[in-house]
Formats: structure tokens, C-alpha cells, sequence
């Protein structure tokens, strides 16, 4: 079974959010909410100072306390790729997986369910690429199986240095960031 | 100069950004219902098991009912936090074993039946005038000692298991690290415990039990301050997002609520007065009691609140 992730390479993205304008549009995600978004961190002593810009979503971490502290198994893995999903029909809104994901990945539709980002699974499965991937001018954004070896994610994560967001908090994430 | 650490981010969703606050009233005010309810269970248990039943004024009698309406007030409110009402009852359709909230939405069926046996017991008035059947399950009930004992361990077991699932079900919270300690529920289980005993102690006819409530209240108190520095302690020699979470309530923004209405007017100033009351220098007057069940519903607020500001922090760039 494929095991799906993202690579970014940070030394591409500008942050022009189109990522974020293709995700709002391909799902259709109401006005105030985002399942993507841009996040700019500058870090370092004067003037020596570092700055990443990157572009972040829900992790589709393989450790997943948002899936396990669910009360009606609404929120769970895809049987393809482990990707993290919830069924809009079983959710109650009661928001335990919202607290539970250190990201702050989730948000509560207006519509009463938990929601968050696919990876764009209703494309994947026909063959597409995430709407986010698709979309990106700076081509910074790789989609594909971390588990085949030969993989474009898998090779770019063999050749060039990367971190992952919060390692510390144990979910291993599947979004990886090139530096 | 210091390092810099700025973070920028265009994610503005509601209730998320800039800090989570998701869960606003409803949960702090079920988990204090839920904890008193799970205390006042333990106490009735507990003097029904010690055979107090058989005195007419027993505290035991009036738990229960009491009981039954706070929980339900405690579930109205956790319904009102839901976000989907119309699918609450995927609720039961399912056993989800690594989830806390699956195990409390289960406990709460269980305990209900525990509820309205111990009711079974000694119907009020009102109640055999509204249904006069009840005198012959209550007969019933009563004609069998190994039922009431029955009735008051599993008052007593299923009262452990709601006042700790309350606990657990935010310690089971990796992402919150002020939440992320395995003692949280032995502080909420405790804390239930000392603020139905101050409630009981309230409402109590009889002198004996009332006395007794008041020590057991003080004991209660003495372990909540313990297991707060133990709590405390845990985190300050953890590491850094645990270090800053403890920060939160003992030097930060949340300090002067925890200090003055939790552990000031909420543990320390009752205490001092139970303890001169239970020692006869003053009369037994509702002020600490009043106190403590006060104490400890802030308590609930301000964790709740805490616990979602408090966040790990970005140490992946090096």
C-alpha cells in the first residue's frame, strides 16, 4: 500500500499563495477558512537572520491522535495512501480532534463537521495530482508514494537536506521541507 | 542581542487562530458537573456500603436525584458544544477504544441506571405520588442486602470512572502540553471529590455524616494541593513546551485567576476554615463549602482555557 506525502522545497516557494486559492476553489472552502495556508518564519541574530517561507496543511502524520481520540471513528485513514479523512456523515462536531492535532490543522466547517485538508484524494485517486501541486508556479511542491524508493518524493528526500514541522510532538509527519 | 523567532502565517480560520479556543464554556461546566456528580456517586456508594443507609436521613437518599439532574444539566451543556446535533447519535453506534470521549459517552449510559437504583432505594415522596408503583420495586430493592451493596459499589466504582474519564479525556491530549500530564485526572477525581463533599456537606440532615464530610473535605483539599505540586513539578523539570505550559498559571497571563480563585479562595482560605470548624473553635457555616465548589469550577475554566494556549513551539529549524 502507497504511503502518500509532500515534499517542499522551501528555496522555491515565494509564498504567492496560489496553493491556497486552488485548494479554496477545488474544495470549495467557505470565505474566513483555510485548509492550506502560508507561513513565513524568520529566525536567527542580527543580521544573520534565516527565513523560510512554506507552505503548510494537515500533515497526514502516521502517528494520528486526531483519528484515535475520535468518538465515532468519523475521522480516519484512507485505505489509500494513509491518508486522513473524516466522514462528514459520522462526525458530531465535537471537536476533540480539532485539540488534539498540534498543527491547528483542522478547523469546524460552518456546516458542523470537522474538516480539513484531503490531499485532494478525490483527484489522487483518478490519476491527478493535488490541486495544490497542480497549481504551484514555482514547481516547489512534490506529491507522491514516500514508500516506493524510486518515487520522486522518496529520491528528493535521499539527495537534499530536510525537517519536518513540530518533530518533537511524535506524530510523524508526511509533509517534509527541503532546505 | 536576543534571537529572533518570528512566525507569519496567512491561516486566520475561527476559533483556531491566533490560539486555539475551541471549546469555550459548555466543557468546563460539563467537567465540573461530570467531577461533582462522580464524587457525590463515591460518597453515596460509600455510605451505603458502610451500612449509613440504614439510618432515615442519610445523605445517600438525596444524592442521587440531585445527581440525576446535575448530569443531565452537564450532558445538556456538552450537547450544546456539539457542532453536528443532528449525528449525536453516531455516538452509539460505536466503541472507539483509544478515545476517551467514546468511554465517557458509554460511562454516562452506565451510570444513570447506578443513579436510579440508589433512587430505587428510598423514593421521594413526590415521586411515589406521581408513580405509586415505585413503593413496590422499591420494596423490592430493599428486601435483598446484597442488592443495596450491590447499588453502593457500583455507585462507587462507576462515580471513579466518570470523575477520571473527565481527566483523561484532556490528558489524553498530546498536542495541549498543559493537558499532557498522566495526573490530570487524579486532580479532577479529587477535586469532584472535595467539591461534592463541600456540596453534600451543604444540604446534609445528618449532624454525624455532615461532620464527617467536612474532615473527608479537608483530606480531600490537603491531596489536591499535593497533587498540584506534583503536577507542577512534573512539568517544570520536563521539557520546554511542558516548562512553558506550567509558566502559564503559575507566572503568566492565567497566574492571577489561579492564584487568588483556585488555590487562594478555591483551597487554602476553606481549608483553614474547615479545619478550625471540624476542631470546634468556629461553627460550620456555608462560606467554605461555598468556596471550594467555586474553586473548584474555575479550576475546570481555567485548564480548559490554559490547556488550548498552550502549544508546542517550532523546533524544527536549526
Amino acid at each position: 500500500m502507497p504511503r502518500y506525502g509532500m515534499v517542499i522545497d522551501t528555496l522555491k516557494c515565494v509564498g504567492c499563495s496560489d496553493c491556497v486559492i486552488a485548494c479554496k476553489t477545488e474544495n470549495n472552502i467557505p470565505e474566513g477558512y483555510n485548509r492550506d495556508w502560508i507561513v513565513t518564519e524568520a529566525r536567527g541574530k542580527f543580521p544573520t537572520i534565516n527565513m523560510e517561507i512554506r507552505t503548510e496543511r494537515c500533515n497526514h502524520c502516521s502517528e494520528t491522535p486526531c483519528v484515535s481520540c475520535c468518538p465515532t471513528g468519523a475521522s480516519h485513514i484512507h485505505d489509500v495512501g494513509g491518508v486522513v479523512l473524516v466522514d462528514h456523515e459520522k462526525c458530531i462536531g465535537c471537536k476533540a480532534c480539532v485539540e488534539a492535532c498540534p498543527y491547528d490543522a483542522r478547523y469546524i466547517h460552518p456546516d458542523g463537521y470537522a474538516d480539513k485538508c484531503t490531499f485532494c484524494i478525490h483527484r489522487v485517486e483518478k490519476g491527478l495530482k493535488p490541486a495544490c501541486v497542480e497549481v504551484c508556479p514555482t514547481y516547489c511542491m512534490h506529491f507522491g508514494d514516500l514508500d516506493d524508493p524510486n518515487s520522486e518524493v522518496s529520491k528528493l528526500l535521499q539527495s537534499r537536506k530536510w525537517h519536518v514541522n513540530l518533530p518533537d510532538a511524535g506524530t510523524k509527519p508526511n509533509i517534509f521541507y527541503l532546505v | 542581542m536576543n534571537e529572533l523567532l518570528e512566525l507569519t502565517t496567512t491561516r486566520n480560520n475561527p476559533h483556531v487562530d491566533p490560539f486555539m479556543a475551541m471549546w469555550e464554556w459548555q466543557i468546563p461546566v460539563y467537567l465540573f458537573l461530570g467531577g461533582l456528580v462522580a464524587g457525590m456517586m463515591i460518597i453515596s456508594g460509600y455510605f451505603i456500603f458502610s451500612g449509613r443507609h440504614k439510618e432515615s436521613n442519610c445523605a445517600c437518599f438525596s444524592i442521587p436525584f440531585i445527581s440525576l439532574v446535575f448530569l443531565s444539566l452537564g450532558m445538556f451543556a456538552l450537547f450544546l458544544d456539539l457542532a453536528h446535533k443532528p449525528y449525536v447519535w453516531r455516538l452509539y453506534t460505536t466503541f472507539q477504544i483509544k478515545s476517551p470521549m467514546s468511554w465517557g459517552a458509554w460511562i454516562l449510559i452506565l451510570v444513570y441506571p447506578a443513579l436510579i437504583a440508589n433512587i430505587m432505594m428510598k423514593p421521594s415522596l413526590w415521586m411515589l405520588r406521581l408513580y405509586p408503583k415505585l413503593s413496590l420495586w422499591s420494596g423490592k430493592v430493599n428486601q435483598h442486602p446484597f442488592f443495596i451493596k450491590i447499588i453502593g459499589i457500583s455507585n462507587m466504582i462507576l462515580g471513579m470512572m466518570l470523575g477520571a474519564y473527565t481527566g483523561v479525556l484532556l490528558s489524553s491530549m498530546g498536542s495541549r502540553p498543559l493537558w499532557n500530564t498522566s495526573l490530570l485526572w487524579v486532580l479532577f477525581l479529587v477535586s469532584g471529590l472535595s467539591a461534592a463533599a463541600a456540596f453534600v456537606h451543604l444540604f446534609a440532615k445528618n449532624k454525624a455524616e455532615s461532620e464527617l464530610l467536612a474532615k473527608a473535605d479537608n483530606g480531600f483539599l490537603v491531596v489536591e494541593l499535593f497533587v498540584f505540586v506534583m503536577i507542577f513539578l512534573g512539568f517544570l523539570s520536563s521539557a520546554r513546551p511542558h516548562i512553558e505550559a506550567a509558566q502559564l498559571l503559575l507566572t503568566g497571563p492565567y497566574a492571577p485567576t489561579f492564584w487568588v480563585f483556585v488555590i487562594g479562595l478555591g483551597i487554602v482560605i476553606p481549608l483553614i476554615i474547615q479545619l478550625l470548624a471540624v476542631n470546634h473553635k468556629i461553627r460550620h457555616t456555608a462560606i467554605a463549602p461555598i468556596m471550594v465548589i467555586v474553586g473548584g469550577l474555575v479550576l475546570r475554566f481555567i485548564i480548559v482555557s490554559a490547556g488550548q494556549y498552550s502549544h508546542w513551539f517550532n523546533a524544527h529549524f536549526h
